[in-house]
């Protein structure tokens, strides 16, 4: 493998790695924040056990998304610094302003959250978990408007040197893409945390009926309003999920039409053309006609133009289209490195960008389907015992992960062969685009990003290890007694482990919510 | 000013008060093993660093992505020839996150100890990688004339990559030692303070010797005189820790800072990346910078979002201003402990 494709496949893993942490993040940081908002409103102690259990698994994710979220924002210059110099009039100042504008408040605020338990005053408190949530939510903004100006940029012209002039910066703020994407990643984050919810709840209600424990307590309330509050948080995410990615697919055929023809497996233009549902291909061909496919007459049609009969343009028309348009090869430069000269191969890889179209669809349809069985399973105070139905509704928890990691898949890859891809709203001897090819870093060496990547791919797997022995710890373990009281003992109880370890008093185990440093 | 060099002078304020800020944080990890006889004595240690370090390290990440939205040319240049030291740096502060999120969630004291150790090691890391990056961008990387490192994978470490790791280490750990005095009681706070009057001295010569020669190479007559203050502020410091007067003395070293990094910045205006190569090859302010256009957005952003973070990360300084002591029982008030 050259410098681009070990590069290539550094951002890949290091970015769907940090996608794992983030709809956690996004998702459950506002149903903590909503828990604990009821918490101070009614004061009933179980919405201050659901506030801190919730809270853990909270915390525990958010130190590794900040982790991983370091690695990024580095990338771009390390392995990327074509790219950089390309983008640099638009890309930088949305990164810059992501952290001055976000993660300060993100990480200011947690730290009061964290460390203000019965130091500063309630509803002041509160409002700091709400402003870390409400960081989090505007760092997903920028990030994303930065991302959507690569698949569809604006508010640029191009400069003499070949590269974006910034000349309107609303424009980039407002982008249709960037808008799409932010609501559609948004509620996917949220199906993420009512998955958890609905899952980790149904477990330990099942579990406390087995043991005989009450089914009056105050922590059966618990687990039965993580049930209900995460089927319904799920259900609802799930239709806006589908409203907001039917938008996004109606203007990525008009944006990126190669992306959603190539998702369809769609090879010669059809009007009205049909929906794929199942399709199969000669393995290594990325050739659109030995692809095979079951479909639905007219549904293609409807998803991009709202209709049951507008023509959709075929991945065969669209090749020779833009290899007119863009080069059928690329240029004898030195800067496109081995590639120079070389044919260019407009059309995504084909089974990537179908599966992965399809695996997000459908594990967010799972995840709506268990979310379904759990409110129905525990309509009017009952309490499912079913093996099956618990531990494949645990089992589930993953589906919008894997959801989430599939849309970006799908999203990037797709995009391919450009980094940034042209807009076609611009004519195209004014149009902004960059190849993939040119966007590596010129002088380094394959040795060094093979280092970054084997060493981060190795502590990241160390790290996946640990951090679910630990949340698996925690949700086994459940809430504990120590959560009805709301200024825990455990702020100060910091050299807890150099008096004699109690066992049995699980107090001493209270304390991580507020980092007993 | 024009638009460049006030965002130049943006970026160093970024870098510097990253450096002032994580700088203790650094400086009180890699003291754990030295001043942390006792568990309960790290444990204090780690909790006067607790609710600030993520915040702090936010600085770095506003920092860097000030200088790729400011100065693209810079941050292109810069990260891709010292590519294995910032990604040292990132693994640093990698396992550093997440040690302290998770050493306390285990009773095994092994567990605790094996992430103490992860804390310390990988702040000194990042402390030494980030150094070694600053200096070298003060005082020379191998680039050509497309600002393209030459030489393969190791040929941007030199002497001066060496010169700024031992100048922010050294800067860090006596930083940490003062702000442990000044944050906590009881026998951390003597040996802390032990510490800074022993170490004070030496482990400002790397920081002096670097600024002083950027200063040499390409200062100015104000950017000498900072230079200047920064010696001075190392000797009010030491007379200051000797005295027992623990905020002067974290003040003094305070200054120290300020100053060195006033006058490397001012001194290496307005060259971001000079070449080792070829003077020619220098990058500056105006080849690196992006468009007026977007650099009067910023400037705005900036004005409004700046001031607003500064306010609230001094408010929870204030929050948690009390000292701290070793460990309360269980089910005391910790209000009434840390007061
Ligand atoms: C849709 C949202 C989203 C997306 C697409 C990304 N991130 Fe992220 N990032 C977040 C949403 C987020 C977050 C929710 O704000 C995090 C996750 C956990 C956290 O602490 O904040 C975060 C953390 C985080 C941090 C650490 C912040 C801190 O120390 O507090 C950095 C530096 C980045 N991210 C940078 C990036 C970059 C450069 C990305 C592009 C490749 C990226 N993230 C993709
Ligand atoms: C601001 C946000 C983002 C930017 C600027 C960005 C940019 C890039 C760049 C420069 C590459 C390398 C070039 C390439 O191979 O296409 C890339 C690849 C990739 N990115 Fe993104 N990305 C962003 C967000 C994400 C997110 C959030 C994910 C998913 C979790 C993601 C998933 C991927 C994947 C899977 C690849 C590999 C694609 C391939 O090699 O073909 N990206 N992205
Ligand atoms: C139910 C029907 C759904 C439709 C019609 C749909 C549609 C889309 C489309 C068209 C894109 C590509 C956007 C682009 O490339 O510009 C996309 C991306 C994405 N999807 Fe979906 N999606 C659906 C469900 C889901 C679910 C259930 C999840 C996760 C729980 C999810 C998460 C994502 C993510 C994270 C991205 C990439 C980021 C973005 O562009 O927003 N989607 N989706």
């Amino acid at each position: 493998m050259d410098v681009l494709d070990i590069a290539r496949w550094q951002f890949g893993i290091t970015t769907v790695y940090h996608f794992l942490m983030v709809p956690l993040t996004i998702g459950l940081g506002v149903l903590v924040a909503v828990m604990h908002t009821m918490w101070v409103r009614t004061g009933k102690p179980e919405w201050l056990r659901m506030t801190r259990f919730w809270g853990r698994v909270y915390l525990i994710n958010f130190v590794l998304g900040v982790a991983t979220g370091l690695v990024q924002e580095f990338q771009f210059g390390l392995a990327w610094s074509e790219y950089s110099r390309f983008v640099g009039d638009v890309f930088g100042s949305l990164l810059a302003m992501e952290a001055l504008l976000a993660f300060f408040l993100e990480s200011t605020f947690l730290g009061l959250w964290i460390f203000g338990w019965g130091r500063i005053p309630k509803k002041l408190h509160l409002a700091s978990l709400w402003a870390a949530v409400i960081g989090s939510i505007v760092s997903a903004y920028f990030i994303i408007a930065a991302n959507s100006w690569m698949q569809h940029p604006v508010g640029v012209t191009l400069a003499d040197d070949g590269r974006p002039r910034q000349v309107d910066f609303l424009a980039v703020l407002t982008n249709n893409t960037a808008l799409a994407a932010f609501s559609h990643a948004i509620v996917a984050a949220l199906m993420v945390a009512g998955a958890l919810l609905v899952g980790i709840g149904l477990y330990q209600l099942r579990r406390r009926a087995l043991a005989g424990r009450p089914d009056t307590d105050v922590d059966h309330t618990v687990w039965r309003r993580s049930v209900r509050l995460g089927g319904f948080v799920s259900l609802a995410a799930f239709a806006l999920v589908a409203l907001t990615g039917d938008w996004q697919g109606k203007l990525m055929y008009h944006q990126q039409p190669l992306k959603m023809s190539s998702a369809e497996a769609l090879c010669e233009t059809a009007a009205p053309a049909p929906f794929s549902i199942f399709a199969w291909g000669k393995l290594g061909s990325n050739e659109c006609d030995d692809v095979h496919s079951y479909t639905v007459p007219a549904l293609l049609s409807f998803l991009a133009h709202g209709d049951f009969s507008t023509a959709v343009p075929g991945v065969n028309e669209l090749q020779a289209e833009y290899s007119a348009v863009y080069g059928a090869t690329y240029p004898d430069d030195p800067s496109f490195g081995d590639r120079a000269g070389q044919p260019i191969d407009y059309t995504p890889v084909l089974a990537v960008t179908y599966w992965s179209f399809r695996l997000m669809i459908g594990m967010g349809a799972v995840s709506a389907g268990v979310a379904a069985y759990a409110l129905w399973a525990t309509r009017r105070g009952r309490v499912p015992r079913s093996r099956i139905g618990v531990y494949g509704s645990l089992l589930a928890v993953g589906a919008p992960f894997a959801a989430n990691a599939a849309g970006w898949i799908f999203t990037e890859m797709g995009r391919q062969p450009f980094v940034v891809y042209p807009n076609p709203d611009v004519p195209v001897g004014e149009q902004v685009y960059f190849f993939t090819a040119q966007a590596v870093s010129p002088g380094v060496t394959a040795a060094e990003v093979w280092t970054s990547l084997i060493s981060l791919g190795l502590l990241y797997g160390a790290l996946a290890v640990v951090e679910l022995f630990l949340l698996v710890r925690l949700v086994r373990r459940g809430v504990t007694t120590g959560d009805t009281t709301p200024t825990p003992p455990a702020v100060g109880s910091a050299d807890r482990d150099d008096d004699d370890p109690r066992p049995g008093d699980d107090r001493a185990d209270d304390d991580v919510l507020s980092f007993a440093y | 000013m024009d638009l460049q060099t006030l965002w130049f002078v943006a970026v160093a304020v970024l870098w510097t008060g990253f450096l002032l800020l994580e700088g203790f944080d650094f400086g009180v990890a890699a003291l754990l093993p030295v001043l942390g006889r006792r568990r309960a004595d790290r444990h204090l240690m780690l909790r006067t660093i607790g609710p600030v370090w993520d915040g702090n390290e936010v600085w770095l990440i506003t920092a860097a992505g000030a200088v790729f939205a400011a100065f693209p040319g810079w941050y292109a240049t810069w990260l891709p020839a010292l590519y294995l030291p910032f990604v040292l740096v990132l693994l640093g502060l990698i396992v550093r996150a997440v040690a302290f999120e998770w050493r306390h969630s285990s009773h095994d004291p092994r567990w605790d100890a094996a992430w103490t150790r992860v804390i310390t090691g990988g702040s000194v890391v990042a402390a030494a990688g980030v150094g070694a990056a600053l200096g070298a961008t003060t005082l020379g990387l191998p680039i050509d004339g497309d600002g393209t490192r030459v030489g393969g994978a190791f040929a941007g470490l030199s002497w001066s990559a060496a010169l700024g790791a031992a100048a922010v280490l050294g800067y860090s750990l006596v930083h940490g030692a003062l702000f442990l005095a000044l944050k906590t009681d009881g026998p951390v706070r003597l040996r802390a303070r032990a510490f800074a009057l022993l170490w004070s001295p030496l482990a400002a010569l790397p920081l002096l010797a670097w600024a002083g020669l950027v200063q040499l190479r390409s200062g100015t007559a104000v950017t000498g005189a900072l230079w200047g203050v920064a010696a001075l502020a190392v000797v009010v410091t030491w007379t200051r820790v000797r005295l027992d007067r623990e905020g002067q003395a974290f003040a003094g070293w305070a200054t120290v800072l300020l100053a060195s990094a006033a006058t490397l910045f001012g001194a290496a205006f307005p060259v971001v990346v000079p070449s080792t190569i070829d003077p020619a090859f220098d990058v500056t302010i105006a080849e690196a910078a992006v468009s007026d256009y977007t650099l009067t957005v910023m400037t705005w952003v900036a004005a409004v979002g700046l001031p607003v973070v500064l306010a609230y990360q001094v408010w929870t300084y204030w929050v948690f201003r009390r000292r701290l002591t070793a460990g309360p029982a269980h089910g005391e008030d910790p209000a009434q402990v840390t007061a």
